[in-house]
């Protein structure tokens, strides 16, 4: 531990985007360019996933009228995506979307708060891979909803055509209807997850690092105090940004299958 | 512009390196407008409207959503620089 803290203080570095790529574990499976391994992202994408299913298994292994403790938690958890994002976007619909839209909401939370768990402090969401494949699935389903149901053409109208416009604008519209709406909404579903924890992870270390930096200065190590109750402050605020991150994700989610599946006007 | 500022400095690693910094600054500007505007309006919203609050709620976070997407991409641009 020592030794440790020592390592620190005698090379203090800026932290850069190398911080984000580790090394992997065992033998890599290549493909071309690709290289296939189990590494420390990988692995913090297991143990979110474990965590998820132990959640779900523990709080409805034996469910009962009056809940106990943890199936009070998994029901209001529960709850809470029926009610605030299930039912103000898709109404009636809301039943047939609510595992996927849990789903989303329970796994990129337990996926994000990793990057706030003592001793591990990083989040496999801060690599794109992980966001993409989440929008990936996101896309594919609000498209497919959309096509069942106003058949392939229909949606195809219902998405590039907005009704009420004059004709001349509709060379204007089209275009930029198919790019916001095709295009660009898996890229700002990823990006946004990514984006939030690659700059969570930069705050967390610029402070924490920083309060170890200034302790070793001269007379810099009167603002340490300073620096340590931000990283402190930082640390509650990557909390609420886990739960807000997948909050918007999921609802965002519903936002788009609500769109997609809207009657015309 | 850049190429003078290149020949009197000798150093591009150095310009790429302010340019991350502006990146991140100018691209901060516009979305933390939008959201002051957003999150003003919405509480004024829930305050003179109390019984739709969540709904208000809501939408606001959708729209938190899509302005801070617009910072989120400076910060991925930087990283590209």
């Amino acid at each position: 531990m020592i030794a440790a803290v020592a390592a620190v203080l005698a090379q203090f570095h800026p932290p850069t985007t190398k911080d984000f790529v580790w090394d992997c574990w065992g033998p890599s499976l290549n493909l071309g360019s690709l290289s296939f391994c189990m590494n420390f992202t990988n692995f913090l994408v297991l143990l979110g996933f474990v965590s998820f299913i132990a959640f779900f298994y523990f709080g409805l292994r034996k469910p009962s009228v009056v809940p106990g403790k943890m199936q009070s938690l998994t029901e209001s958890g529960i709850q809470f995506v029926r009610e605030n994002i299930a039912i103000p976007m898709l109404g009636p619909d809301s039943a047939r979307f609510m595992p996927l839209l849990a789903t989303l909401f329970f796994a990129i939370f337990f996926w994000n708060i990793f990057e706030v768990v003592p001793g591990v402090n990083f989040s496999s969401n801060s690599r794109i891979a992980f966001p993409l494949v989440m929008a990936v699935v996101a896309w594919v389903t609000y498209n497919v909803m959309g096509v069942k149901k106003h058949g392939f053409l229909g949606y195809v109208k219902h998405v590039l055509v907005p009704p009420g416009a004059p004709a001349v604008l509709y060379v204007l519209l089209v275009p930029i209807e198919f790019i916001t709406q095709i295009i660009i909404r898996p890229i700002t579903l990823s990006v946004r997850l990514w984006a939030n924890f690659v700059a969570g992870h930069f705050l967390l270390a610029v402070f924490f690092l920083g309060t170890i930096a200034m302790l070793q200065g001269g007379f810099e190590a009167i603002f340490a105090p300073f620096s340590f109750a931000m990283a402190i402050v930082l640390v509650g605020f990557e909390i609420f940004v886990s739960g807000l991150q997948a909050f918007i994700f999921a609802i965002l989610t519903a936002s788009y299958i609500g769109g997609a599946m809207a009657e015309e006007h | 512009m850049l190429a003078l500022l290149a020949q009197l400095t000798g150093d591009l690693e150095g310009l790429a390196t302010i340019g991350r910094g502006l990146v991140i600054g100018l691209a901060a500007i516009g979305p933390g407008i939008g959201l002051g505007v957003l999150i003003g309006k919405s509480v004024e919203a829930m305050a003179r409207q109390p019984e739709y609050a969540g709904q208000v709620r809501a939408t606001m976070f959708i729209g938190i959503g899509l302005i801070e997407a617009l910072a989120l991409f400076g910060i991925a641009f930087s990283f590209i620089i």
